[in-house]
């Protein structure tokens, strides 16, 4: 093996200011594994659609946003880079969501 | 040994050491600069995905609807190889930020192996749905379905490129720890088609 050591403990380290400490390789394949968790629940709601009637849709939609959140702020380092990055990151999401009821409520009342 | 340690847990003060980020704010531009890119990339996808969910029931009657052609099963394992590779991409850039530079071209490959297959399993799917009578005029919806998935499918084909790229540059010994940040940037690139693969399956392909 190589001489290469990585820091025992904390697995997650918050450096400076600016906060550049990335996650360990252990933080990030727990991540993936309740990323798999989560699509599987996601996709176990497919054939129950019956069962749960009007849930599925709210359901799908909180595990949907949780997945994100877990992407953008461990895998895109988010939670431990400087906050302008989710600025702009927020930003470009709050106008795309803009653009969703912008469409939606212009063929809605305008059509 | 203990230097390796600091260049593992801080890849971005070995570059500002270097001076890389001696900027007006302190941040890399060419990082910012990605961030700013995929933050205008929330709106176009928010304009194909809405787009979609307009004329996704404007099917004429008899005419082919989502429900009737789409794979769920299909589809999820083609989520989780996506899934998957944002896992790998990761796992190169805290490879490159140890110096451990043939675990890094591991999983670089591993990760542009991922998005093709993934990309594989839609050119798959496209085949499919147009044998079953779905074209891209068929009607609004497949033009909408096409049009959406489509974008994303270059998305991961623009993605594997660069990774493909990276893995080069890395194989000819130019991808250093001082340069973690090059792997970083592609990094959120893909990981962020990710996220819109995350939205898309949900919204597209899983809510009634």
């Amino acid at each position: 093996m190589s001489s290469v050591s990585t820091p025992s403990a904390p697995e997650v380290k918050h450096g400076d200011e600016h906060g550049h400490d990335h996650p360990s390789e252990k933080t990030y394949i727990k991540i993936a594994l309740i990323l798999v968790v989560l699509t599987a629940t996601e996709v176990a709601t497919y054939p129950a659609e019956d069962v749960l009637g009007s849930l599925v849709t709210p359901l799908l939609l909180v595990l949907m946003v949780i997945k994100f959140w877990y992407v953008a702020a461990f895998f895109m380092h988010l939670k431990f880079d400087t906050k302008l990055f989710s600025s702009v990151f927020v930003a470009g999401v709050v106008t795309g969501l803009a653009v969703y009821i912008a469409t939606l409520s212009t063929f809605e009342f305008f059509a | 040994m203990a230097e390796t340690t600091l260049a593992a847990s801080a890849g971005y003060d070995t570059e500002h050491h270097t001076g890389e980020h001696a900027t007006a704010t302190g941040i890399s531009n060419t990082k910012l600069g990605m961030w700013v890119f995929l933050g205008s990339e929330c709106m176009l996808f928010g304009g194909l995905i809405s787009t979609y969910l307009l004329y996704k029931d404007r099917v004429p009657e008899g005419g082919i609807s989502p429900r009737d052609i789409y794979d769920i099963y299909f589809t999820s394992a083609s989520s989780f190889v996506l899934l998957m590779s944002s896992l790998t991409m990761v796992l190169a850039l805290a490879a490159v930020q140890r110096a451990d530079y043939s675990r890094l071209k591991l999983w670089l490959f591993t990760t542009a192996l991922l998005g093709s297959t993934f990309i594989a399993g839609q050119i798959y799917e496209f085949t499919a749905f147009t044998r079953e009578g779905l074209g891209f005029t068929t009607n609004i919806f497949g033009s909408a379905f096409y049009t959406l998935t489509g974008f994303h499918g270059v998305h991961v084909t623009i993605g594997i490129v660069m990774l493909l790229s990276v893995l080069i540059l890395a194989i000819r010994g130019k991808i250093t720890v001082e340069k973690a940040e090059t792997v970083e940037i592609v990094g959120l690139y893909w990981h962020f088609v990710d996220i819109v693969w995350i939205l898309i399956f949900t919204i597209i392909y899983l809510i009634p």
